[in-house]
């Protein structure tokens, strides 16, 4: 597989570089599947990456963990929310049960990630409803009321078009503190814990994750 | 919901850490695999538990009261239910780096390994050593022992199974460790150190075994490898608690596409000509439950799952302590192990004492986590045979223990009935007889031998 692009400046006078995890969750036909523009498949990747440059000297990575299928039968791990900093919660504009169900996620992650977790609300199919007005099914004022609400960040997108998708990524990453450096914030490879792997050169094979 | 497919190549049953490494190493040889547990956790026996739902588990408290609220939030704390950490040159560090589970966890060094010499008033404990300089500081023995135990030491580093020159004029096929311990002509108090405290032996029986010096020489070197990865002691354990270790390995098997359901329990296993040929279950949690059929090449899965099919082999004791002390003795360490040889207190097990604390993320600051084990000796007062660890623990918050814990083995191995039964964790301070465990299921459910290095290249995904 393709290894992605180096993920943005780092380093250097004025420059910041800070990673933050992102887990993404939603019913699966609401095609969170694409929502990684660059996303090839899910299968065999530990998570994918996006990144984000705010400005000249500022980029933002996120790590973009996958439920991997593991909550269809609700049994997400609770691995899936340790340490996520910011979480997209998508259902589909076409589909009214969709946002019930998404909902029920921005509960659990309330639940069960940490309180500080900033929480986006993407309804997603926008480019059914453009073709076919009468297609929606949720209309933009309500999930926006919702959103206000419950303090959600909230955007209408596209996955297959990528439309809002980067103005989504951008804005969480807005929010979130880059000037705090924690565990998940710092520069890959400078974890708080031990490295397992073996002092010499290890390459990646096999995932298509540069991080 | 989407449906079950009609058929797996492997369907596991429990979420114990042997279950979840196969499950992820099948998933990403590319066969389709179903994973149950009836829990709605991951971990089976090997699961962290907070501390709301540990008070629960062990019931010690008046009905009405709610102990685990003076605690904190009940979600900073995940107490493992076995003691165990992992050796950094350990074979599950191995398969962690190949399967790349590490990227979902992160590990912290045990600050220290500590070993207790002498009995009741006079105990002390001293930090093992671990190369010929640590040998030559240790307090464990006296000037000239330190020297002999530094010639020791030097010769298992050169030592080669396969080159006899190494051997020191020994016959490797049928010496005991009694002889080569005799040739450097080492002190009972150092053999017992060596032995219990760095081969990791629980009892004695590895002395006098012909044939087993090799063995005992490569434990040994195991712990001086492990100890020098990263100094300090031989141990790593991952923050959030060992349950962490069981859900990355899900995770690998799920994004290999493996079909994850908790809270499912199963009702039969069907059988055809005396193979296992599938499985029935329900998973409840939902309205109406769901029940479901599915076929199974085959059936791996924890002994739980298959009474009738196990033995017991013996019982373990464990007493869990919430303690807001760290260990004496051990210069403060927020983690440490601290093994008390049988010979010190009059056992034929060692007792272990196995440490963690906020540093790991496994409770609030202030606390430790310290669990003492062994395996019982006799049926009864088995509070009083772990009475020398719990001494050693000091002051205790809160102590839950149970009855003795069975360990269980399979009768058999499988190849008959289609169905691979996993081992209990045993007494052991490390997970190397649990890799050993998965490495002899996977060959002999898979009929070829695990090979874990380059596990992820040229990898094949199951049709979902």
């Amino acid at each position: 597989m393709a290894s992605r692009g180096p993920p943005g400046a780092r380093g250097g006078m004025n420059t910041r570089f800070a990673q933050f995890k992102l887990v993404l969750l939603g019913e699966s036909a609401v095609g969170k599947d694409q929502f990684d523009s660059y996303r090839e498949s899910t299968i065999g990747a530990a998570f994918l990456t996006q990144t984000i440059s705010l400005d000249e000297n500022t980029t933002v990575k996120f790590e973009i963990w996958d439920t991997a299928g593991q909550e269809r039968y609700k049994s997400l791990a609770p691995m899936y929310y340790r340490n996520a900093n910011c979480a997209v919660v998508v259902y589909d504009i076409t589909q009214a049960s969709s946002l019930d169900k998404a909902k029920s996620w921005v509960k659990e992650l309330q639940r069960q990630a940490n309180e500080s977790i900033i929480i986006a609300l993407a309804g997603n199919k926008l480019d059914l409803v453009s073709e076919q007005p009468d297609k929606r099914a949720v209309s933009t004022a309500d999930a926006e009321a919702y959103a206000k609400e419950a303090g959600l960040l909230f955007f209408e997108t596209s996955a297959k078009t990528a439309e809002n998708v980067r103005d989504l990524f951008t804005a969480i990453a807005r929010r979130l503190p880059l000037d705090q450096v924690g565990p998940r914030h710092s520069r890959p490879g400078q974890r708080q814990g031990v490295s397992l792997n073996p002092e010499s050169p290890n390459t990646n094979v096999g995932g298509p994750c540069a991080c | 919901m989407d449906e079950i497919a009609p058929e797996y190549d492997v369907v596991v049953l429990g979420t114990g850490l042997t279950e979840c490494i196969l499950s992820g190493v099948f998933s990403v040889k590319g066969k389709k695999v179903l994973h149950i547990d009836r829990n709605n956790h991951y971990g089976g026996e090997a699961a962290s538990l907070n501390i709301e739902a540990l008070f629960k588990k062990y019931g010690n408290y008046s009905p009405g009261e709610e102990p685990w609220k003076q605690y904190g939030r009940v979600n900073d704390w995940n107490i493992d239910l076995v003691p165990k950490f992992l050796m950094s040159s350990g074979e599950l560090t191995n398969i962690l780096v190949s399967t790349d589970v590490t990227r979902y966890l992160e590990f912290k060094q045990v600050a220290g390994s500590y070993v207790q010499q002498g009995a009741g008033s006079r105990a002390t404990v001293a930090k093992v050593p671990s190369d010929a300089a640590e040998a030559l500081r240790s307090p464990l023995m006296g000037i000239f022992e330190k020297r002999r135990m530094k010639s020791f030491i030097e010769w298992v580093g050169t030592f080669d199974p396969k080159d006899p020159a190494t051997h020191k004029g020994l016959n490797m096929a049928t010496c005991t460790m009694k002889e080569v311990y005799d040739k450097f002509s080492l002190e009972t108090t150092t053999r017992d150190f060596i032995g219990h405290a760095m081969a990791l032996y629980l009892s004695d029986g590895y002395i006098s075994t012909p044939g087993q010096a090799p063995e005992a020489i490569e434990r040994i070197r195991l712990y001086g490898n492990s100890v020098a990865r990263y100094g300090k002691s031989p141990y790593i354990y991952p923050l959030y608690g060992l349950g962490e270790l069981p859900q990355g390995f899900a995770r690998l098997s799920a994004i290999y596409g493996g079909t994850y359901m908790l809270g499912t329990s199963v009702d039969e296993i069907t059988y055809e000509d005396g193979k296992a040929v599938g499985i029935k279950a329900t998973m409840s949690g939902m309205e109406p439950e769901m029940k479901f059929e599915t076929k199974a090449k085959m059936i791996l899965g924890d002994p739980s799952y298959f009474p009738g099919k196990t033995k017991v082999v013996g019982h373990v004791l464990r007493a869990i302590c919430i303690i807001d002390h760290p260990l004496d003795g051990t210069s403060d360490n927020d983690s440490c192990q601290i093994i008390i040889p049988q010979s010190q207190v009059g056992r034929h097990n060692d007792i272990y004492i196995a440490c963690v604390s906020a540093a790991h993320n496994v409770c609030p600051k202030g606390y430790y986590i310290a669990i003492v084990s062994t395996i019982a000796e006799g049926s009864a007062n088995h509070h009083l045979e772990l009475e020398p660890g719990l001494k050693r623990v000091g002051k205790i918050k809160e102590q839950f223990m149970s009855a003795p814990i069975p360990l269980y083995e399979p009768l058999e191995d499988g190849t008959k009935d289609n169905i691979f039964i996993s081992k209990s964790y045993d007494a052991t301070s490390h997970f190397e007889t649990t890799t050993d465990d998965v490495r002899d299921i996977y060959s002999r459910a898979a009929g070829e031998e695990l090979v874990v290095e380059g596990l992820r290249e040229g990898i094949q995904v199951a049709e979902n």
